[in-house]
């Protein structure tokens, strides 16, 4: 069974549950909260060898493996971790979390809030990249874990591995930061804007609280999911996939669907509508927009990384538009200027914005060199 | 570890915990070795993502980027030395470079090989564009567009105010010390300011 080598195999998330107060960057708070994660290969006796992935907009803790036999897909990045992959569960001990305000089973908008009993919707706080680092370091106390050998996102994920090695520097000892950007440029704000709007604008809605209307806003979500969806991808990738392909061979002279590419965005944002939360989409494109280390410290992105330690593995997409590879050179030009060690791959890849969770043979390769070093240098 | 004898030329002149960028680092072998046996803080540029994986594989910090486009990334002064081993007579924007290194780096060395070279002299005079050891390439895909005398060089470098602190011209790995521009297949300088 093809699928099944290099897996992870079948495997079981776990909660953690957490009754300490968490204030987050908006003032408000979380008196408890559950983080839903899921583990991969053996923490070693020194516990050395922890490695966090960090998700992006629509991840989760559901990195790799399946949780049953019959599960149609695989983990997000069931590419790049498990037994003998770049992120190999043999020598590393890998945590995946979903974020707080996520809809995977960590406490977010359609959790039910114990002090209504009653979904928190519009009530869930608005909550930050950093809002996440220190629930994340919260379960890195809980699994007995000091120090991680390395915290690996893309895109938003990018980001989290930024901030913890800003955060919390003698808590992690690589910060992996793939296609992801120091802080959102007007025009990735927009984006997210419009697909906020989508949902905001939902008849069916209802200002956030739309599970005790038993209602969707379906027609939002999956507006928002095709944007996103469009600029995730590539011009020239798009093209090659679909052109002006039609799907019944000739125009009908009518608005249904009939090229290739609106039928691929409807069934895409179909598909997302009906898996993914309105009300964490909002929380997830806000904490994109809020994103920005460097705004504590006099807007300086080279200052706020004075006091971090750890090395740094930066990469990018060379046909990524949404997080060009100028946003990953501008993180590389930070670190540069505040004399971290860095590693830079700029990948040729035709695959836009998704190019991180692809496996364009270099990106493999650079990835694979420098967790073999990091595997080494913590003994794993 | 033995480096090859051009860049051991090279490491020789880098002082031990400096700070070192090397431009058209490849697989970052002289980085490697610097880093090991010299205890520097070193960086290279390189625009081949496989040359990228090797430096990666070494442990050298590696910036994945094209030289013709400047180096925007790099603040001024904050190398001890910038080393530009046989690139500059592939580069479009010559000058450009040399300036852009003296901006980030206290002290640049620049090696080349040396066109006024006897064999090369030779097979101009038999009538053809030379090849050798040094100049491994056909003229019709030669990534080598630059081409420069020992004397162009310095030329080019007093134009920019650019001090020659050191020559070394080699052959092979025997240094050559007498009509170097007509003996010497490669030459070695540290250049600086003022």
């Amino acid at each position: 069974m093809s699928h099944t080598e290099h897996s992870v195999g079948i495997v079981t998330p776990e909660d953690a549950f957490f009754d300490t107060p968490l204030t987050l960057a908006s003032g408000a708070v979380l008196d408890h909260y559950t983080l839903r994660f899921e583990t991969y290969g053996t923490l070693n006796a020194a516990k050395s060898n922890a490695i966090l992935i960090c998700h992006a907009l629509s991840g989760h803790h559901h990195i790799a493996g399946r949780h049953h036999p019959d599960e149609k897909a695989p983990g997000w990045w069931d590419s790049m971790v498990g037994p003998g992959k770049p992120i190999d569960t043999e020598r590393f001990f890998v945590v995946g979390v979903n974020n707080l305000g996520g809809c995977h089973g960590s406490t977010g908008p359609s959790s039910v809030n114990p002090a209504t009993g009653q979904p928190y919707g519009s009530a869930f706080p608005v909550v930050t990249v950093c809002d996440w680092v220190r629930a994340q370091a919260r379960l890195a106390d809980r699994l007995g874990i000091d120090a991680w050998a390395a915290v690996i996102g893309g895109s938003l994920g990018g980001m989290q591995a930024l901030q913890w090695s800003i955060d919390f520097p003698s808590r992690i000892r690589h910060a992996m930061v793939i296609a992801s950007a120091p802080k959102l440029t007007a025009q990735n704000i927009a984006f997210n804007d419009v697909a906020r709007q989508a949902i905001l604008t939902d008849p069916q809605f209802h200002s956030g609280n739309f599970y005790q209307e038993g209602t969707i806003p379906r027609r939002g979500l999956r507006l928002a999911r095709m944007l996103g969806h469009i600029t995730y991808l590539s011009d020239d990738g798009m093209g090659e996939k679909f052109g002006r392909m039609l799907r019944s061979g000739e125009y009908k002279y009518g608005f249904d669907v009939e090229f290739e590419i609106e039928s691929y965005l409807r069934y895409q944002g179909d598909k997302f509508s009906d898996r993914f939360d309105a009300n964490t989409y909002l929380l997830m494109t806000k904490a994109l927009d809020y994103f920005d280390p460097g705004q504590r410290f006099d807007g300086s992105l080279v200052k706020a990384l004075g006091q971090a330690t750890a090395k740094y593995f930066v990469a990018s997409f060379t046909s990524d538009w949404r997080f060009s590879p100028e946003r990953s050179r501008e993180i590389v030009k930070a670190l540069l200027s505040a004399k971290k060690p860095v590693c830079y791959a700029e990948i040729a890849s035709e695959h836009g914005h998704d190019a991180f969770l692809m496996t364009d043979a270099p990106y493999v390769a650079a990835m694979r060199a420098y967790l073999n070093n990091v595997a080494k240098e913590v003994g794993a | 570890m033995s480096l090859r004898a051009d860049l051991q030329l090279i490491a020789d002149w880098i002082e031990p915990n400096s700070r070192v960028l090397d431009l058209g680092c490849g697989d970052g072998t002289l980085l490697a070795y610097l880093g090991r046996d010299k205890q520097v803080q070193g960086y290279g540029v390189e625009i081949d993502v496989d040359n990228v994986v090797r430096c990666i594989e070494s442990g050298v910090n590696v910036v994945q980027a094209d030289l013709e486009a400047g180096l925007a990334e790099f603040d001024d002064q904050v190398f001890d030395h910038v080393v530009l081993s046989q690139t500059i007579q592939a580069m479009h924007h010559t000058e450009a470079i040399l300036n852009e290194i003296l901006r980030v780096g206290r002290e640049a060395i620049v090696t080349f090989p040396n066109f006024g070279y006897w064999q090369n002299r030779w097979q101009i005079l038999q009538g053809h564009m030379p090849v050798s050891d040094t100049i491994p390439y056909q003229w019709y895909d030669t990534p080598n567009i630059h081409w420069c005398m020992l004397g162009d060089f310095e030329q080019l470098c007093a134009k920019n105010r650019i001090r020659v602190v050191e020559r070394v011209v080699m052959d092979g790995e025997r240094q050559v010390r007498f009509l170097p521009n007509l003996l010497g297949s490669l030459a070695f300088y540290r250049v600086a300011r003022g």
